[in-house]
């Protein structure tokens, strides 16, 4: 087996555990959440999204309203993962790219973007 | 009867949105209005500057960075090419009136005869034939630092960009379409940052408005990185996660034609720096 091809299954396979760990554990679960959320390559929601609680979240952009109180203006999940994965439905002229729709993120990543969401 | 009416308004009120139907001085006026709601207390004339209009204290540093240019030794060798003759002997001075001096503002413009948009770059290309010479790439620094001096024989000149006639027309409405149609996996067009999102932080960039950006180029970004207009759009498209059209595109010429008319009246100066 040439050294490239080692090299890349054993990247797979320590990727696959990160992935493993990260579901058995909670906490994890929400900083993973949390990371799509900053990742400017995934969700890059800061780009137009403040979250006046996180001090992590610096320099956010101000397109769309800060990240605050969601749970009491998304009292239903539904609508908030709904929001994620297309905002075009409920605003034609949304400036929110649908990450759903056009893949941004994959349909578990958008379950756990919702999820850090709506915990602020 | 009712209903008809309904459809007919919503139709009057998508066209007004849109401006479908608007001629290229409505469109203009009409963002113009636009403009002055969202920015009340920035002058027309300094639309040129995007956003340090909208920033005093990064308005200063740009005019302190301007009054000694990064790049002066760039536009020295951009001068350099422009006086240098053609193996003929004749210069790029001979391909235009008044030896190219205050001539860009009228770039681009709707030649009947190829039924083509022509910019700058073309005049400059087809000067470059002419004398039996080779072209230059589009969007390449070469282009970039030879335009930057040849422009800026034009500074002061107010961008007086025409649309006459159908076929004129039809580019202009090209490349208005290609300005406001959503693409890219991100779903932006042109519009949504520059127009729906002017003056408003992406992250940390503010977004220019997009009156005044055509007035301005080459620009040297960080004062060293020669970017031409068309390079800037395959910036934006990479924004949207798209692959970029090729500069001198149909496409990328007749957007051009659009956004340059749509800076009518404002002073070109070439080249500026931008960070
Ligand atoms: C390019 C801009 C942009 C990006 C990136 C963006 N949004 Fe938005 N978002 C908006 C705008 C604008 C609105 C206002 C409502 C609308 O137009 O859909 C909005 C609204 C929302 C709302 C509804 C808020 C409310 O109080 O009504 C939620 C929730 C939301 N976005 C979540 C996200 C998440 C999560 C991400 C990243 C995965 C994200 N947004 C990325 C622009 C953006
Ligand atoms: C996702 C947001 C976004 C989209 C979509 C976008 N741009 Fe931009 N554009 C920017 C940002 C950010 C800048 C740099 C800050 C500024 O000057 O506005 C910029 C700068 C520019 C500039 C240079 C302004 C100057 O004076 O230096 C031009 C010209 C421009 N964009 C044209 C376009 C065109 C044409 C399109 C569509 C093909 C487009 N943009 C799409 C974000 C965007």
């Amino acid at each position: 087996m040439p050294i490239k091809t080692i090299i890349f299954l054993f990247f797979i396979a320590t990727l696959n555990c990160a992935n493993l760990c990260l579901a058995a554990d909670g906490v994890n679960e929400k900083s993973y959440g949390q990371s799509l959320t900053f990742d400017s390559k995934k969700g890059n929601c800061l780009a137009c999204h403040a979250i006046p609680s996180e001090p992590k979240a610096v320099f956010p952009g101000n397109i769309g309203a800060p990240f605050a109180k969601i749970k009491q203006r998304f009292p239903d999940r539904a609508k908030l993962r709904a929001q994620i994965w297309d905002a075009t439905v409920s605003n034609p002229n949304s400036s929110m790219p649908p990450f759903g729709r056009n893949k941004i993120l994959t349909e578990q990543e958008i379950d756990q973007v919702t999820d850090y969401i709506q915990g602020l | 009867m009712k209903r008809k009416l309904t459809f007919i308004l919503a139709t009057l009120l998508l066209g007004a949105c849109i401006g479908a139907k608007a001629s290229p001085v409505e469109d203009r006026n009409d963002l113009i209005t636009y403009y002055k709601q969202i920015f009340p207390d920035i002058k027309f004339e300094d639309y040129i500057y995007g956003t340090l209009s909208m920033n005093t204290s990064a308005k200063s540093q740009y005019d302190d960075i301007m009054a000694f240019p990064p790049y002066a030794i760039d536009l020295d060798k951009g001068q350099k090419v422009w006086e240098s003759p053609f193996k003929n002997g004749k210069q790029f001075s001979s391909c235009f009136p008044d030896g190219g001096k205050n001539v860009a503002g009228i770039y681009p413009y709707y030649d009947k005869a190829t039924a083509r948009v022509v910019t700058f770059e073309n005049a400059i290309n087809a000067c470059l034939r002419a004398n039996g010479e080779q072209d230059l790439s589009y969007g390449e620094s070469e282009m970039g630092l030879l335009t930057a001096y040849a422009r800026s024989l034009s500074d002061g000149m107010k961008i007086n960009v025409r649309v006459e006639g159908v076929d004129a027309l039809a580019a202009y409405e090209k490349g208005k379409a290609y300005y406001y149609t959503r693409r890219g996996q991100l779903n932006f067009s042109c519009a949504s940052c520059h127009v729906n999102n002017a003056g408003k932080f992406l992250r940390g960039d503010q977004l220019s408005m997009m009156i005044g950006q055509a007035s301005h180029w080459p620009e040297f970004l960080a004062g060293t990185d020669i970017v031409t207009l068309q390079k800037r759009f395959m910036q934006c498209n990479r924004n949207t996660r798209e692959i970029p059209l090729k500069a001198n595109s149909e496409e990328y010429n007749d957007l051009e034609y659009f956004l340059t008319y749509m800076s009518n009246g404002l002073p070109m100066q070439s080249p500026v720096y931008r960070k």
